[in-house]
């Protein structure tokens, strides 16, 4: 079914009327800033919007209205759209991945050309990964999860819309912006003032729709989930809006300079950047667990009150580590001696999490052994334990001196992202995409498993060589000979990664074609929809009064 | 219609109907979001006792460790740690290892140095990695040179190549910036006119070779022109940083076509002073080790 043929006539108006209202913002970018990125940004809002206007006013009378009907399924066509991105995202940020750990191996390989280049390239590959892949996958579910845990649907039918195009024109933005050499030199907060502002519009219209949905629920009590999620879109609004406070150098140029400056700006991208993996890309992701995997195992949730310990203490611990990426530096060590104190008081209720998630399984273990998707989950689960483990323990300034600035915390952050974040996402892809197409399973069931096989062979390779690297570099640069004289240069450190560059570059390779595997599992399932539909899979609609 | 278990028929108006999960024996704590239930699992002893052990962990680093700010002040722990000072007395503690042999380079009477073979064991090696770190990146991890970064480990030398005289260079640099700097230049001869700008440089070209016309007219233009630096017939070793052009040592390239590039822009290659960055014994350290560099390739005899 054509995507406007589920939007009433009224919300076709209004979403041709925000499409010229985008179409005119981009006109306007364009215009004042005549030249560089913020011109070709404000030309690729202008093409989408434009591109919008004429997919919704040449269907404006073409599909019969949806009758009030509608209001009694769960409104899912956003949630389609959104794993369709995840996908696409996901193809995009970890080629450019494998490309540029390649470039790690092969240095020599670079084009001479500067939008190739190692340094515009990395964002590409964060950004793309992080916020494409990791970002329209947290939407897209929390949709999915957040009207069936309320038994309620999307409080409207065009915001939805606004949200994940929003998002997915910001997430284009920075990479393309990136290309062209802009970047605010902020970790993981590249993009421009103007993304930024945009970003802060789109949020805050996602914001919305999920407390108004929420508020429509049927059940008395939030599920866990709902709290995951809704931590995540809080927290991240407050970090992006703190990180990205800055003073554009003209309003028609893609320049700005952060209001922070010197150690205070780097505690600041630090609270940002750390709390970015914690409440982007933990606590979101926590929610997508605390619903596929007990609706896959058909378990309840082992303890309620280990998931009250382990959201109360993630959302309040997680607040304070961000300085723990700053040990042995300018930053004053009664701050870097909270950031380690509080990481290692992290890692109790991230454990209980993950214990929680584990116990869950007890009585499917079965499933598990069947079920390459359950399987995703529960390693997604032991992975997640594995790397806030890793984390707090690298958090420890002693152990920190030999792990920082080394390929071991490149081999943290993808033991996280790789073994718990992307395989979490999987595992709910392949629980979503068969119901949204109205089937028992994939096109592809067989492709399910060799995905599975893939990813975790890939992300052991990843880890497991970045490890080793990681140590090795740490131990050489510290390595002093008896007579007081370093013991290698660092040249020799670097000819010392090949071997692991080699394997890591190998063990992504392996990661993203189980991600080409299943985007390609999912078209496929995707065409070959079927029919079948769960009875009770519907909000609870109050009966009118007789 | 609610889900709300205190509300169902006959529920207990607190609790509601709990069912009993058959696998773990709990009951539940009543809730059901379309299928999902949670298990009213007591809490775990062990999750309560790492609590409190990760909370003594923290509270000893608090005692310990500088840590909570108050006012415009912190608490300083009972170590009493500032991180500055413990950096400086790390380095300083490593300095005094060093300083039994690399004491040693502070005086720069080079050949009683090299004459002491037991310190040459000890140093060399040292030397190596601080020319691995500080010069390789331009001049090679052997010293080998690539275009534009000269040579170090094959005997010809614009300067000089006796220790001495390369302590000075690393000093001071050449084209640094430093007031002490070498200086050197290859002025552009673009006034020239092109074809005979061409004819000098394919003269340039056959000097290595000998093939070079001595009764040319281009040799007549290079008499006029170059050798008041590069010496009568290019043969150099003036010792002003203008390289001898008879030799088969080059720095950007001695080809027709490179010598043409040189001639219409000219040169003027920068090699930083490193004052700043080495102490005095570690520039004489170096010294000695890259004037050693064409000894061990074999390419020059001391």
């Amino acid at each position: 079914m054509a995507i406007t043929a589920t939007l009433t006539l009224s919300e076709r108006r209004i979403g041709i009327g925000l499409s010229i209202s985008l179409a005119l913002l981009g006109l306007v970018m364009a215009a004042a800033a005549r030249q560089g990125p913020m011109a070709v940004h404000g030309a690729i809002a202008l093409a989408l919007g434009l591109g919008l206007v004429f997919v919704l006013g040449g269907a404006l009378y073409d599909h019969p209205e949806p009758g009030p009907g509608r209001l009694g399924r769960y409104y899912d066509a956003p949630t389609r759209f959104g794993i369709v991105m995840t996908l696409i995202w996901a193809v995009i940020g970890m080629s450019v991945g494998v490309w540029v750990a390649a470039l790690m191996y092969w240095p020599e390989a670079t084009p001479l050309w500067p939008a190739t280049s190692f340094g515009r390239l990395r964002p590409v590959h964060t950004t793309g990964v992080i916020f494409g892949f990791g970002g329209n996958a947290l939407i897209a579910t929390s949709f999915w999860v957040l009207q069936r845990t309320a038994r309620a649907r999307l409080a409207d039918a065009v915001s939805p819309w606004g949200v994940l195009i929003g998002f997915n024109l910001f997430v284009v933005w920075a990479v393309t912006g990136y290309l062209m050499g802009s970047t605010q030199s902020k970790e993981y907060a590249e993009p421009e003032w103007y993304a930024d502002l945009w970003l802060v519009v789109v949020w805050g219209a996602y914001f919305v729709l999920y407390i108004r949905t929420l508020a429509r629920r049927a059940e008395p009590h939030i599920y866990v989930a709902n709290w995951y999620y809704l931590s995540f879109i809080l927290v991240v609004a407050m970090l992006h809006i703190v990180n990205n406070l800055a003073l554009p150098v003209s309003w028609t140029g893609a320049e700005s300079f952060p209001i922070w400056s010197g150690v205070q700006d780097a505690m600041v991208q630090w609270w940002y950047g750390h709390n970015a993996v914690a409440f982007f890309l933990t606590t979101g992701f926590l929610g997508m667990l605390y619903y596929f995997l007990p609706v896959r195992a058909q378990r309840p949730i082992w303890s309620y009150r280990l998931s009250i310990l382990s959201f109360w203490g993630i959302v309040f611990f997680y607040m304070w580590v961000g300085s723990h990426h700053l040990h042995y530096t300018a930053l004053p060590y009664w701050v870097q001696t909270l950031g380690m104190t509080f990481s290692v008081m992290l890692l109790v209720p991230s454990w209980a999490s993950a214990g929680n998630a584990i116990a869950t399984l007890n009585g499917a273990w079965h499933r598990v052994r069947d079920d390459a998707t359950l399987r995703f989950m529960f390693v997604a689960a032991v992975f997640y334990g594995l790397s806030t483990f890793e984390g707090s323990f690298l958090a420890i300034r002693p152990v920190n001196s030999l792990s920082h600035y080394t390929d071991w915390t490149v081999g943290h952050v993808h033991s996280g992202t790789l073994g718990w974040v992307a395989m979490i996402i999987f595992g709910a892809i392949y629980s979503i995409v068969p119901r949204l197409s109205g089937r028992a399973d994939m096109a592809w069931p067989k492709a399910v498993e060799w995905h599975f096989w893939l990813a975790v062979a890939g992300t052991l390779i990843y880890v497991v060589s970045l490890w080793n690297a990681g140590i090795t570099q740490g131990l050489m640069w510290r390595a002093y000979d008896q007579n007081g004289a370093l013991s290698y240069s660092f040249i020799q450190s670097v000819e010392a990664m090949l071997p692991y560059y080699a394997a890591r570059t190998l063990g992504g390779a392996l990661f993203l074609s189980g991600a080409i595997l299943c985007a390609l599992n999912c078209r496929a399932t995707m065409r070959r929809a079927g029919s079948i539909s769960d009875a009770a899979d519907r909000p609870l609609v109050a009966q009118p009064a007789e | 219609m609610t889900t709300d278990p205190r509300a169902l028929p006959g529920a207990d108006p607190h609790t509601g109907n709990r069912e009993v999960d058959p696998v773990t024996g709990y009951d539940t704590t009543g809730h059901d979001w379309n299928g999902i239930k949670e298990l009213n699992t007591p809490f775990p002893r062990i999750a309560l006792v790492a609590l409190v052990l990760s909370f003594l962990i923290a509270l000893t680093g608090w005692i310990l460790l500088p840590a909570w700010p108050y006012g415009r002040d912190y608490t300083r722990g009972l170590l009493g740690l500032d991180q500055g000072e413990m950096a400086q007395e790390g380095a300083r503690a490593m300095a005094g290892i060093r300083q039994d042999w690399l004491g040693r380079f502070a005086d720069p009477d080079f050949a009683a140095l090299a004459a002491d073979t037991a310190l040459m064991g000890l140093s060399m090696p040292a030397a190596g990695r601080l020319f691995g770190d500080n010069c390789a990146v331009c001049h090679g991890r052997a010293g080998g040179g690539v275009p534009g970064f000269p040579v170090l480990n094959d005997g010809y030398w614009l300067w000089g190549g006796d220790p001495e005289t390369i302590a000075e260079t690393l000093h001071y640099g050449i084209n640094s910036g430093h007031p002490d700097a070498r200086f050197a230049q290859m002025p552009a001869f673009d006034w020239m006119d092109r074809a005979d700008r061409a004819a000098l440089a394919g003269y340039v070209a056959a000097l290595p070779s000998g093939r070079a016309d001595p009764a040319s007219a281009a040799a007549t233009l290079f008499q006029d022109n170059c050798a008041a630096c590069h010496g009568e017939g290019g043969t150099g070793g003036l010792l002003n940083g203008a390289p001898a052009l008879t030799d088969d040592a080059v720095i950007y390239g001695q080809d027709v076509g490179t010598v043409m590039k040189t001639l219409r822009g000219g040169r003027q290659g920068v090699m930083p002073f490193w004052s700043d960055r080495l102490s005095a014994a570690e520039i004489n350290l170096l010294a000695l080790y890259v004037s050693r560099l064409s000894v061990e390739t074999g390419r020059r005899t001391e």
